[in-house]
């Protein structure tokens, strides 16, 4: 064992040293937090979905009233002139 | 009266839910019992000082109580470690962790590379690659925080 092994070995023991105690209520508070953290993403997919609806019924009441495909232009660019 | 299986019934998605709810936070809290003292101690280190280290743990484990239902399989230990490193990395990376415990003297990369090498035997291939550090580096803050013992 070289001396860098056991110098790591040693830095090792000196991490592994006495643990505090872990408080009560730690996993309590974790659930509650993670479950904030659920509910927030679910309202936040489901803004997201209800603003996709919104624009793709905006876009379907838009398209049927101004029927942009049977229109034509009203004014037309004068063919180009040379020189 | 029974009712057949396979059919809807009312609230039966809301009861399988809280079903799912509770079995979660039953595993989670067994997870933490088990745990908490590992990863507490992992986040003192870290952080140098209590009062930080309970508050990263929380979060982390938080955002693994949050991904239970998805790890399939993935050791959620593993996750929590992962959660644990990637918050310190965001927070603590500017701000200077009190100078406290035996990591007191080096800086927050180094502490996160030293506790995920010495203390959680984390395989420094893993670490590198999480950390987006080549090996060597790895290799040498270990090296280096091992020769500065006396």
């Amino acid at each position: 064992m070289s001396g860098q092994d056991r110098r790591e070995t040693r830095l090792r023991h000196l991490l592994d040293g006495p643990r505090a105690q872990v408080p009560t209520d730690l996993a309590v508070r974790a659930a509650e937090r993670g479950r904030r953290l659920l509910r927030r993403r679910r309202a936040l997919r489901a803004a997201g979905w209800a603003l996709l609806l919104a624009a793709a019924v905006a876009f379907g009441v838009w398209a049927a009233t101004a029927e942009p495909w049977s229109a034509r232009p009203a004014w037309q660019a004068p063919p180009p002139r040379d020189g | 009266m029974t009712r057949p299986h396979g059919l809807p019934c009312p609230g039966g998605v809301r009861e399988r839910q809280s079903a799912r709810e509770r079995r979660r936070a039953r595993e989670f809290e067994a997870f933490v019992a088990g745990a908490g003292g590992r990863l507490l101690h992992a986040a003192r280190l870290l952080t140098g000082e209590r009062a930080a280290a309970e508050h990263l743990l929380t979060a982390a484990l938080a955002r693994t109580y949050a991904a239970w239902d998805t790890l399939r399989g993935e050791d959620p230990y593993d996750r929590a470690r992962q959660e644990l490193a990637h918050r310190y990395a965001r927070t603590a990376w500017r701000r200077r962790p009190a100078p406290g415990g035996p990591l007191g003297a080096f800086p927050p990369r180094e502490r996160l590379v030293l506790v995920l090498r010495l203390y959680e035997d984390v395989p420094e291939e893993q670490i590198a690659a999480r950390l987006g550090l080549s090996v060597r580096r790895v290799r040498a803050v270990c090296a280096r925080a091992a020769a500065a013992l006396p």
